[in-house]
C-alpha cells in the first residue's frame, strides 16, 4: 500500500517554530485531498501535540504517516514524562508557567482535545524517560 | 461552475511582460508561472484579487471591465455606485454631488450600493439570530476572498454567510423599484456597478451562490473618474432619491460591515496575505471566541480596490468627512427589510474549487505527494523564482504534474552542466585529443600502450 512517511524534529522552548510541523502536514493533506473534516481534526491534534513538545518536553519528534485509509501521528519526546496521566488528561489541568500562559497557551485543553479529535488515541509516559503519544485518524 | 471556464478580469498583455518575477512571487494562490520569458496565468487558480495588477511595473497585468458604452444596451440605466466611489474626489465631501454627477452622465436613476448594504446587514443579523451557524460566520461580500476560500480553505465554506453581496442586492432592489415607479418592464432596465473591484467583474460574469447576476455591467471607477469630477463641479439640482445612511457607507471602510452586523465578537482583516493567515487560524480553530469575520482582499478594503483612482489611505481618511455629510439615521425598516433574509439568500451552493489538489485515485495522489516531497528536498530551497514557478515546492508540484522539468531550476542545471563538463574533461583526458592538453607533452598512457 502506498504510504507517505515523514519525521519532524521539534526543539524544546522554541516558540518561533511552534506550529510549523502541523502547518506542513496540513498543507500536504490539502494537496492530497484528505476530506476537510478529517484534515481539521488532524491539524488540531498535531498542533496541540507540537505545542506540548515545545512548552512541556525536553524536545522530541513527530512521525507522520498517511495511507489510503488513515493518518497516524506519533509524538515521542525525551522527557521529563508526565507523573499523573489521569490529571494531565483532565480538561483545564495544566502545569504551564505564567510566562507560557501569557503567550496564550496552557489552557489545559491540549491532551483532551487530542483524544477528542483522534479516532484512536494512546498515551504512555514514564517519568525520567519521556512521553509517547499515538493518534490515528481514519480517512 | 467549472473553474477552468471561469471568466476573469485580470489578464496579461503579453508584449508588455518582461518575464520578471514580481507578480510570480506576489500571487496569493500561486496562479502565475513564467514560461518562455513571459508570465502566464493559470486560470483555474486566479481569484482576480488584482495583486499582480498592482505590483507589475511594466503594466503588463491589466484588469478588464466593461466600457462605459455598455449602458447603451439598455433603454433605462441605473447606476449602482460602490461607496468607495465617494472617497475618490479631492475636495468633494458631499456624496450627493457625485450622485448628481451620475445623473448628469446619463443614468436614469442611481441606487446606492451602500443602501443595499443596509438591507444586507439586516438580512445577515436576522439570519444569525434565527439560525445556528458554524462560528465564526464569514462575510460573503468580497468575491476575491470567496474564491480564495473555495480554493484553499474549502472546509470553511459552511461558515460563509449565504446572503448575496450588497452589489447584487442593489441591482435587484434598484431595478424593482424603478420598474414599479415608472411602470416599465424589468428587462428594459440595466443596472451598472461603478466598481473599485476587478473581482466584482468576474463574479458578475460567473456568479457565486446564484445562477445569474442581476448586474448588467461593471464599470471601473478609474474609467469614469474624470468625467464625474467635472460634472460634480457644476450646478446641482437637489436629489429626489432615498439616500444611504452612515451605516451603509461605512461598509466601504474595513470594520464597516462587522460593526453594522452587530455581533459580539468580530474581527476584520484586510489585505490578501493577512486574510490567508486569518483563514488558516480559523481552520485550525485557534480563535477562542469569534462570531463574525469580515475579510477583505484589498488593503483598506474596497477603498484600496485595484480599479480606484485615489490611494487607499487617502481615501480612507476622506471617508470620515463624507460621513459627516451623511445622515446618521436608524435603518428605516421598509418592507424590503422585512423579507430581506429570505429574498437575498443565495440560491446555489458555493462549491469547493479543487484546482490546487492533486488528481487521480487516493493511491495515485499519495504517490504524487511523496514524489513532490522528494523532489522538493532535492531542490535548493531558495524560492528564487528563476525556474518560472513561484517556489521550489511549486516547481516540484509542476514537475510531478508534468508542467515543468527539473532542469528548469538553474541550480540543478548548473550542477548538471558541471557534471557534464567534468565528464567531458575526463573523457578528453582519456583520449589523445585531450581538451586543452599540451600536444608536445608525452602522453604516458598512450606511450605505454604504444611501447608495449
Ligand atoms: N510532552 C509532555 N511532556 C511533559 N508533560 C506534558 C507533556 N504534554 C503534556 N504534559 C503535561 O500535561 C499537562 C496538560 O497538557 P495539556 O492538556 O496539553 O494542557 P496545557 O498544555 O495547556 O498545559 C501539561 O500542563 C503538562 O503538565
Ligand atoms: S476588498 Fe473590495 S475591492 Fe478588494 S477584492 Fe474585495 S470586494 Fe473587491
Ligand atoms: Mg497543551
Amino acid at each position: 500500500m502506498m504510504t507517505i512517511k515523514e519525521t519532524f524534529p521539534v526543539t524544546a522552548g522554541d516558540m518561533t517554530c511552534a506550529g510549523d510541523v502541523s502547518a506542513r502536514i496540513k498543507r500536504q493533506m490539502k494537496q492530497v485531498g484528505v476530506p476537510a473534516a478529517v484534515m481539521r481534526r488532524v491539524s488540531v491534534g498535531t498542533y496541540e501535540a507540537e505545542i506540548n513538545l515545545v512548552i512541556h518536553s525536553l524536545g522530541g519528534q513527530i512521525d507522520y504517516e498517511m495511507t489510503e485509509e488513515k493518518i497516524t501521528i506519533r509524538v515521542v519526546d525525551n522527557g521529563p514524562g508526565i507523573p499523573d496521566l489521569k490529571k494531565a488528561m483532565t480538561e483545564g489541568w495544566s502545569t504551564a508557567s505564567n510566562e507560557v500562559r501569557n503567550m496564550g497557551f496552557g489552557a489545559g485543553m491540549g491532551l483532551p482535545n487530542m483524544k477528542r479529535n483522534a479516532d484512536e488515541f494512546q498515551i504512555e509516559s514514564t517519568v525520567g524517560v519521556g512521553t509517547d503519544i499515538t493518534m490515528v485518524f481514519n480517512i | 461552475m467549472d473553474a477552468a471556464t471561469l471568466y476573469h478580469s485580470v489578464r496579461l498583455e503579453q508584449d508588455k511582460c518582461k518575464g520578471c518575477t514580481n507578480c510570480l512571487k506576489r500571487c496569493p494562490t500561486e496562479a502565475i508561472r513564467i514560461r518562455n520569458n513571459r508570465a502566464t496565468i493559470i486560470r483555474q487558480n486566479c481569484i482576480d484579487c488584482g495583486e499582480c495588477v498592482r505590483v507589475c511595473q511594466n503594466h503588463a497585468k491589466v484588469a478588464v471591465t466593461d466600457p462605459v458604452s455598455v449602458i447603451d444596451k439598455f433603454e433605462y440605466k441605473i447606476a449602482l455606485p460602490a461607496p468607495a466611489l465617494y472617497a475618490q474626489f479631492p475636495q468633494i465631501h458631499n456624496a450627493a454631488q457625485i450622485i448628481a454627477a451620475l445623473y448628469k452622465m446619463g443614468f436614469d436613476d442611481v441606487f446606492e450600493v451602500a443602501r443595499a448594504a443596509e438591507v444586507v446587514t439586516y438580512a445577515i443579523s436576522r439570519t444569525l439570530i434565527n439560525e445556528d451557524r458554524p462560528r465564526p460566520v464569514i462575510s460573503s461580500a468580497c468575491p476575491a476572498v470567496l474564491r480564495l476560500i473555495q480554493q484553499k480553505y474549502p472546509s470553511l465554506l459552511d461558515n460563509v454567510i449565504d446572503i448575496v453581496s450588497p452589489m447584487e442586492a442593489a441591482a435587484r432592489i434598484g431595478k424593482e423599484e424603478f420598474a414599479k415607479k415608472h411602470g416599465v418592464p424589468i428587462e428594459k432596465i440595466g443596472a451598472f456597478f461603478i466598481s473599485p473591484c476587478a473581482a466584482k467583474y468576474s463574479v458578475v460574469k460567473n456568479p457565486i451562490g446564484m445562477e445569474k447576476s442581476n448586474v448588467d455591467g461593471v464599470i471601473a471607477i478609474r474609467d469614469i473618474f474624470t468625467q464625474l469630477q467635472s460634472l460634480a463641479k457644476g450646478e446641482m439640482t437637489p436629489l429626489d432619491i432615498e439616500r444611504a445612511s452612515t451605516v451603509g457607507i461605512r461598509w466601504a471602510i474595513p470594520t464597516g460591515e462587522s460593526e453594522a452586523v452587530g455581533m459580539r465578537h468580530t474581527l476584520c482583516v484586510d489585505g490578501i496575505e493577512n486574510v490567508k493567515h486569518a483563514l488558516e487560524q480559523i481552520e485550525d480553530s485557534r480563535f477562542d471566541r469569534l462570531d463574525f469575520v469580515e475579510l477583505l482582499a484589498c488593503t483598506n478594503g474596497c477603498l484600496g480596490g485595484p480599479l480606484t483612482v485615489e490611494n487607499g489611505f487617502v481615501a480612507k481618511s476622506r471617508i470620515n468627512a463624507i460621513l459627516r455629510h451623511t445622515v446618521d439615521k436608524q435603518i428605516q425598516k421598509t418592507e424590503i427589510f422585512d423579507k430581506a433574509h429570505q429574498k437575498f439568500r443565495m440560491t446555489e451552493e458555493v462549491e469547493p474549487n479543487e484546482a490546487l489538489q492533486l488528481t487521480g485515485t487516493m493511491a495515485e495522489r499519495l504517490e504524487k505527494a511523496a514524489r513532490i516531497e522528494e523532489i522538493e528536498a532535492s531542490l535548493p530551497g531558495l524560492d528564487c523564482g528563476s525556474c518560472g514557478s513561484p517556489s521550489c515546492r511549486a516547481l516540484a508540484m509542476d514537475i510531478v504534474n508534468g508542467y515543468a522539468h527539473e532542469m528548469n531550476c538553474i541550480f540543478k542545471l548548473n550542477e548538471r552542466i558541471s557534471t557534464l563538463a567534468g565528464e567531458m574533461v575526463a573523457l578528453g583526458a582519456s583520449t589523445r585529443f585531450s581538451v586543452g592538453g599540451n600536444r608536445e607533452e608525452p602522453n604516458e598512457k598512450l606511450d605505454n600502450h604504444a611501447g608495449k
